[in-house]
């Protein structure tokens, strides 16, 4: 990419040396890619070095650039984007279509330098969040509604997104905690786990603040799981994971075992890419887990790059998670300085290290694809698939993708062993899982249960219903919502499929009759509108022909009947057709909610 | 690509190399300006103007002393390899650093890829030929590649690169002084012999003059009558004034062209032809040896009539009976004559949309590369490829102080030579004529982007445009000439030329810059 | 003596069974490829035999046994024992709503092939409400003298982004840029063409199915109501330009070239041009006002 011809805006000395700065700091834990610095350098007047090469080598720090001059300037402008076009060599009219794919980049200057993302959907919505959007826009703030936040058990929340200074996340919102986070103040988070740590054993750390810091980990057993690990071949440790019968908990309920052996079987350069994007509304597990046992995923990590000798893991991290990114970065580094990371990992004569990427509002990066192209420094489109990541994933090499819970069961089979670890849970089910509860719940939080517990026992361990509950939205604006009917149903994957739902990513939230439906279900309606990446007919148009159909249902009194038959194609094909899951699952919960009669009258 | 632009000259061809570079092939690109074609490159190497030979002697002696060269290649397919050591000797590292400027790493680097590539070509314009070291350019470019194999090879070779969309056709027809049609040589009796049977008619055996030299007759008096066909040298040759004043002074000018050009208006008699791309009917042959039919699509206006037509009519005067062949039936009479065109007939032409030549029969595919015979293991009675001794000249026009500029010349994407054609059309990219100038000469002469300036050679001094432009290097200047009307930069430029090929020196105008107050 | 010569690409054949007819392809060439090749005419938007295919417009899609969904044949590769079907109420069903949400977001009304196939799977476009039913309302960008920019006509395909980009152009003059309905090929920041990285070469314009690029020439005519395909002829000839070659296909209407593409299928241009070859050939009929 060559004949890099900007336009005549120029940038300020501010953004330029935020590009060099950024370019420069990136990547200290980078095993696959040659040091950074621009991607055209002089010798003199007459020699250039340039081309495809390093050009293709550099590509990857545009997102972290993006980010770094949006974070110091608080926009982006277009000679900042000309400055980073020609730093890296990517046209600009490509930097353009990048960033302008993500929410958290501007192209304007704003009106105030700190940005307020006020959470306005599901689980904020039914807490207040509208009003609190309300109040803050009118003292003045630069407001922007936002899709969950991924603090749905703290709801309303706030996404404070800083110039200059470090982002915060207001919990449990209100006008002057939000104003108090623009003056400075941090949020020190809780775990919001009310099991007791006996209770637990994924979250067995959460409550235990020692355990944030690597002495901390250490002495509750930390690296006791990789130290198994290494003391048996790479291929006996896949077989572990194998034969725990280990299902993905990012929502597909893949094997994690077939992924493993399938990339420790090609090729290498291998790649362990880990999913923390969480975006589905209403899910927060992972935050919970990074935030307050960090050493965990990067330990788990660690064993599944020596079982598939992948020596470069990353993490995707939602952009707007600003506590759990502080806790991994400094745990990363930390881990380095002990040796547990970089060229010989804690001396088992193994290279592993991690790099840690931050997306920047975009749901869809959370597709695996999607957040491969994202990392790579394109726009968050997923691929067509096959070819699947475990042969062309990251830079087109052997990539295994999995969510961050999934990964820190990894610890979990280690330490009992792959046989004993399946004996946990049901059959098909095995092992304890994670549930979001939100809503209309007395005690919201992450809940650890051993697959088999009924949706009854989980809300009981909640404290039950605040209310009376109505509905209940199982997976997310992905899953669907279900009727009282279904509380003794065992939630497992197989017993969730026979009664036609889908645990997805463990959001269980709960609704009861005060809740206006037809907003609720616009609003998930929205959601897919907002947050489809576009690529595909089916899915862009869609979801906007849903959300019309809705409306027409809603506003101007449409028969359902023919809303009905359209909302069907509409599902059909965006079922059937589209590239990737956000397509095929856009439908699923406004189709539940008329068929539960939560819209539009009784069917 | 060694003095190329391709990217602006060539686009297409270019996409073919990108192709190449998307698949990961490696690109070098020596040239004094860091053009659009060198930003592509991997490295830009941006030599001193006319030390193209001293690079590449510089570039043969490193892969002869690091042992990169194919020896089986030159044992078996070349000659002459011993006079060619002895004649690069003096082209160390250093000296070949010094004379070219550029740092020593940077030519081991490129003789290293060259070398050791597994196919390399070298591809070349204007940027080689237009010297008064030309020929010998070449030949240096040349025996890189007898040293390293890369020739004859699929992948591999040498590529000139055509600016005119049927230079290789005129040529291929015969249009030069020292070959009849086929590339066949005019010295050859046997030869001679065949056409003249053909054509009932007798040949010179010596060969006539080209451009440069016609030009030289001209201002000795020894040629006062000009039919010039489809050019305009009133425009385009260097020192125009020189050359301007000799058309006027001919005896008898005949013009035949589709515009009323200043060569044209200098003419006695003016013979308005159609074009031939668009309104007639035809073949051109394109860069890659590829014969393919141009047809009509337009009526031409008032009274144009087609080039064949005209010669045709002119023919008939001189010859009653001559008629009117159709361009196919003169084409089917080339076929006869000429052995490497035999192969492609006019229906073939058709069908397969263009064909390669050397296509001696029907049944020939047509030939994708030349010179695949010096891998065959008997060659076949042909004499090996021989090594020849090309020595490194500086450019003839000095630098010193009262010129201490260095001019250069080239085309940019959306014109096009004189701009006759390319004037046509409003193309929304184009800039107008300016003298491109590097930051720093320009900061010296307090000059800025837009301000004009007067420049002088030692043969003319114009009025012209400032563009700052990063991409020259100190002490070189660069501008296009494709805006007669409004610049004539052909006054400054000089009018050396390669006694071999013609060719003459538009690379090197030594110039002077001063700026000129805004009135 | 040793050298390389010429590469062989060896190319296994492949079965496949299309309707349940075989059909036998080489390794490498799509489901597309085996449907033509059993005759089956598959509509296309967004794949184009000289562009990467971005597989993004899904009127392409076939069932493919085994497949949870359907597959879009451009893209898929033909593998040895794949049993394809497009003659199935899923299939036809699928590419009418694909073809419904194409009709009802942009103006298709210039591309002869989407109105053949929205008659064809009988696309209901009357049951969308106006009212209610966004669609692209860009309004036209005349920028110079060249070519429009009609984005309200724009699919996006990604085809005139992949014609700048390395498919071809490698100038990147544009990319797609937001996100999901608000997606649009647009230039850095919007800027006009004249100000950004393009350099006119019109192959963006050359592989539009939609008209959304267009010459200024055509777009000139058809607003005065007088493009008349029916009286152009289309002639194959050669640039007068530099020695590459490359073929030019000139429409001609009243004795004037009103629009030049090249052909997709040759092997010098890949239906690509320069700025010279596409648009400068005004010369030829700049003829002196009668
Ligand atoms: C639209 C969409 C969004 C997704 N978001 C996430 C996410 O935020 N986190 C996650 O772990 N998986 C997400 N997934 C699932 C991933 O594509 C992928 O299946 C998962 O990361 C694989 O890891 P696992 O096997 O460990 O679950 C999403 C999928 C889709 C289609
Ligand atoms: S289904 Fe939606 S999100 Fe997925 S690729 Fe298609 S447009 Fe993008
Ligand atoms: S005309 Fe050429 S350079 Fe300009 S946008 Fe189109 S493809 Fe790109
Ligand atoms: S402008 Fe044309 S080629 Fe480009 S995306 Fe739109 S419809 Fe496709
Ligand atoms: S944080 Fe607001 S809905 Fe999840
Ligand atoms: S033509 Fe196959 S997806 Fe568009």
């Amino acid at each position: 990419m060559p004949e890099i011809a900007v336009t005549a805006a120029t940038a300020t000395d501010e953004e330029r040396n935020a590009v060099a700065d950024s370019v420069l700091l990136q990547n200290p834990g980078q095993i696959s890619f040659e040091a950074a610095g621009p991607a055209l350098t002089f010798d003199g007047d007459r020699v250039a070095r340039g081309g495809q090469e390093r050009i293709f080598n550099r590509r990857h720090l545009l997102l972290p650039v993006l980010h770094d001059v949006r974070d110091a300037i608080g926009w982006l402008s277009e000679g900042a984007i000309n400055e980073i076009s020609t730093t890296l060599q990517v046209p600009p009219a490509e930097v353009y279509g990048v960033a302008s794919f993500y929410e958290l980049f501007t192209f304007e200057a704003p009106s105030a330098p700190d940005a307020l993302h006020v959470c306005d959907d599901t689980a904020c919505r039914i807490k207040g969040a509208n009003e609190l959007k309300g109040e803050l826009s009118a003292d003045g703030h630069n407001v922007h509604g936002s899709p969950c936040l991924g603090l749905c058990e703290q709801a309303p929340a706030v996404f404070v997104q800083r110039t200059g200074e470090a982002h915060v996340s207001v919990r449990s919102a209100t006008k002057e905690s939000v104003e108090a986070a623009l003056g400075g103040a941090m949020t020190n988070p809780v775990a919001p786990v009310p099991q007791s740590s006996e209770d637990l054993t994924l979250l067995r750390r959460v409550h235990d603040a020692a355990a944030v810091d690597y002495d901390g980990y250490v002495a509750t057993g930390g690296y006791e799981a990789l130290a198994k690990a290494v003391a048996m071949s790479p291929a006996e440790v896949v077989t572990h994971v194998g034969n725990a019968g280990l299902t993905g908990r990012g929502g597909a309920a893949f094997p994690t075992g077939f992924k493993w052996s399938a990339v420790a079987g090609e090729p290498g350069p291998r790649h362990l890419v880990i999913n923390a994007d969480e975006s589905e509304p209403g899910t927060f597990k992972d935050r919970v887990i990074m935030e307050h046992d960090p050493y965990s995923l990067i330990e788990a990590m660690t064993i599944g790059g020596y079982a598939m000798g992948a020596e470069q893991g990353w993490i995707y991290i939602r952009g707007e998670y600003p506590e759990a990114t502080r806790q991994l970065k400094s745990a990363i580094a930390e881990a380095r300085s002990k040796g547990m990371l970089g060229d010989n990992v804690g001396g088992h004569n193994f290279r592993f290290d991690i790099e840690l990427r931050l997306g920047a509002g975009a749901y869809i990066c959370g597709e695996e694809t999607a957040l491969l192209n994202s990392i790579e420094g394109y726009r968050g489109e997923p691929r067509n698939k096959p070819p699947f990541p475990t042969t062309h994933g990251l830079f087109g090499q052997p990539t295994a993708i999995n969510n961050v819970e999934t990964m820190v069961n990894v610890n979990q089979i280690m330490l009992l062993g792959g046989d004993e670890y399946a004996a946990i849970g049901t059959e098909k089910s095995t092992g304890t899982k994670l549930f979001c509860l939100s809503g209309h719940v007395a005690n919201p939080g992450v809940y650890e249960v051993t697959y088999g517990a009924t949706l009854r026992e989980v809300i009981d361990l909640a404290g039950g219903a605040t209310g009376n509950l109505k509905s209940i939205l199982m997976g997310g604006a992905a899953g669907s919502f279900i009727s009282t009917d279904m509380l003794d149903v065992p939630l497992t994957i197989e017993d969730s499929r026979e009664n036609g739902f889908s645990l997805g990513s463990g959001v269980v939230m709960l609704l009861n009759d005060t809740v206006d439906y037809d907003d609720f279900v616009a609003r998930i309606a929205q959601f897919f509108r907002e947050e489809s990446c576009g690529q595909c007919v089916p899915c862009r148009v869609g979801t906007v022909r849903q959300g019309e159909s809705l409306l027409r249902i809603r506003e101007k009194g449409a028969p359902i009947e023919t809303e009905r038959k359209m909302l069907d194609d509409f599902a059909m094909v965006m079922k059937d057709s589209s590239i990737c899951g956000l397509g095929h699952t856009a439908s699923g919960a406004i189709l539940s909610a008329i068929d539960l009669g939560l819209i539009g009258g009784q069917p | 690509m060694w003095g190329s632009n391709a990217r602006e000259a060539h686009p297409i061809f270019f996409h073919h190399a990108l192709a190449g570079v998307r698949n990961g092939a490696k690109m070098i690109a020596v040239d004094p300006r860091r053009s659009q074609t060198a930003k592509f490159a991997d490295l830009w190497m941006g030599l001193n103007v006319g030390t193209d030979i001293a690079l590449a002697n510089g570039v043969g002696k490193y892969i002869l002393d690091n042992n990169l060269q194919n020896d089986e290649f030159i044992a078996h397919s070349t000659q002459n390899i011993d006079e060619y050591r002895e004649s690069i000797e003096e082209w160390t590292l250093a000296r070949t650093s010094e004379v070219t400027g550029l740092p020593e790493y940077a030519i081991a680097e490129l003789a290293e890829t060259y070398a050791t590539a597994e196919s390399a070509q070298i591809c070349w314009t204007l940027g080689i030929t237009e010297h008064h070291t030309g020929a010998e350019n070449v030949m240096a470019l040349c025996n890189l590649s007898l040293l390293t194999g890369h020739v004859g090879r699929y992948g591999s070779g040498l590529v000139p690169v055509r600016g005119q969309n049927n230079v290789q056709g005129g040529g291929d027809m015969g249009a030069l002084p020292n070959k009849l049609t086929g590339f066949q040589d005019v010295a050859n009796d046997e030869i001679r012999a065949k056409f003249e049977a053909a054509w009932d008619c007798t040949i010179p055996a010596t060969p006539g003059k080209h451009l440069t030299l016609m030009f030289e007759a001209m201002e000795k008096g020894e040629l006062t009558t000009v039919f010039c066909i489809g050019e305009n040298p009133a425009d385009s040759e260097a020192d125009i004034n020189h050359a301007r004043a000799l058309l006027t002074g001919l005896d008898m000018l005949v013009v035949q062209d589709i515009f009323l050009t200043r060569t044209a208006e200098l003419a006695d008699v003016v013979l308005p032809a159609s074009a031939g791309w668009a309104e007639a009917e035809g073949t051109v042959t394109n860069s890659e040896r590829r014969v393919q039919r141009v047809r009509k699509a337009l009526d031409p206006p008032g009274d144009a009539k087609d080039d064949l037509e005209i010669i045709n009519m002119i023919a008939e005067r001189m010859q009653p009976g001559w008629g009117n062949p159709s361009p196919e039936e003169m084409w089917d009479e080339l076929r006869t004559v000429s052995p490497m065109h035999t192969g492609m007939s006019w229906e073939r032409l058709e069908d397969e949309g263009g064909l390669q030549w050397p296509c001696p029969t029907l049944d020939h595919p047509g030939t994708l590369y030349l010179h695949g015979w010096l891998w065959e293991d008997d060659l076949g009675g042909r004499e090996p490829a021989p090594f020849t001794v090309n020595v490194w000249r500086p450019h003839v026009d000095e630098l010193n102080d009262d010129y201490p500029l260095l001019m250069t010349t080239g085309r940019v994407l959306d014109s096009y030579n004189t701009g006759v054609q390319s004037d046509g059309y409003n193309s929304p990219i184009r800039s107008g004529e300016a003298l491109d100038m590097s930051p720093t000469d320009a900061e010296r002469l307090g000059l800025a982007t837009g301000d004009r300036a007067e420049v002088s050679s030692r043969r003319a001094t114009i009025e012209m445009s400032i563009r700052v432009q990063p991409d020259l290097p100190e002490g070189l200047c660069f501008t296009t000439y494709h805006f007669a009307d409004t610049t004539d930069t052909n006054q400054l430029t000089i009018e050396a030329w390669d006694k071999k090929s013609g060719t003459a020196e538009f690379k090197a105008t030594a110039i002077n810059v001063k700026p000129l107050v805004a009135a | 003596m040793t050298f390389v010569d010429i590469p062989v690409e060896i190319r296994s054949k492949v079965t496949v069974s299309v309707d349940g007819e075989a059909v036998e392809v080489l390794e490498g060439d799509t489901i597309l490829d085996a449907c033509t090749k059993a005759g089956k005419i598959t509509p296309t938007v967004c794949y184009g035999p000289t562009v990467t295919p971005v597989n993004a417009c899904r009127v392409c899609v076939v069932e493919l046994e085994g497949a949870r969904t359907l597959v879009p044949s451009c893209s898929r590769p033909a593998e040895e024992g794949m049993v394809v079907k497009t003659d199935t109420e899923r299939v036809t069903n699928n590419r009418k709503m694909v073809l419904e949400f194409l009709a009802t977001s942009s103006d298709v009304s210039q591309s002869e092939e989407i109105q053949g196939w929205l008659g064809e799977y009988g696309a209901d476009l009357d049951r969308y409400d106006p009212a209610t039913t966004e669609r692209m309302t860009d309004e036209v960008k005349i920028e110079d003298d060249l070519y429009i920019r009609a984005y309200d006509r724009c699919v996006l395909c990604y085809k005139c982004v992949e014609a700048c980009g390395e498919d071809a152009q490698w100038t990147f003059a544009i990319a797609m840029s937001g996100r999901g309905f608000n997606n649009r090929i647009s230039t850095e920041f919007d800027v006009t063409l004249p100000d950004s990285a393009c350099v006119y070469c019109g192959n963006c314009v050359a592989v539009c199915p939609t008209n959304a690029l267009q010459f200024k020439t055509e777009f000139d005519l058809r607003k005065m109501g007088d493009w008349r395909p029916e009286d152009q002829t289309v002639t194959r000839t050669v640039c007068s330009y530099c020695g590459v070659g490359c073929n030019l296909d000139l429409h001609v209407q009243d004795n004037s070239i009103v629009k030049v593409d090249s052909p997709m299928d040759h092997s010098i241009t890949s239906g690509n041009l320069c700025v010279k070859g596409r648009f400068g050939y005004q010369y030829v009929q700049n003829r002196p006002a009668e």
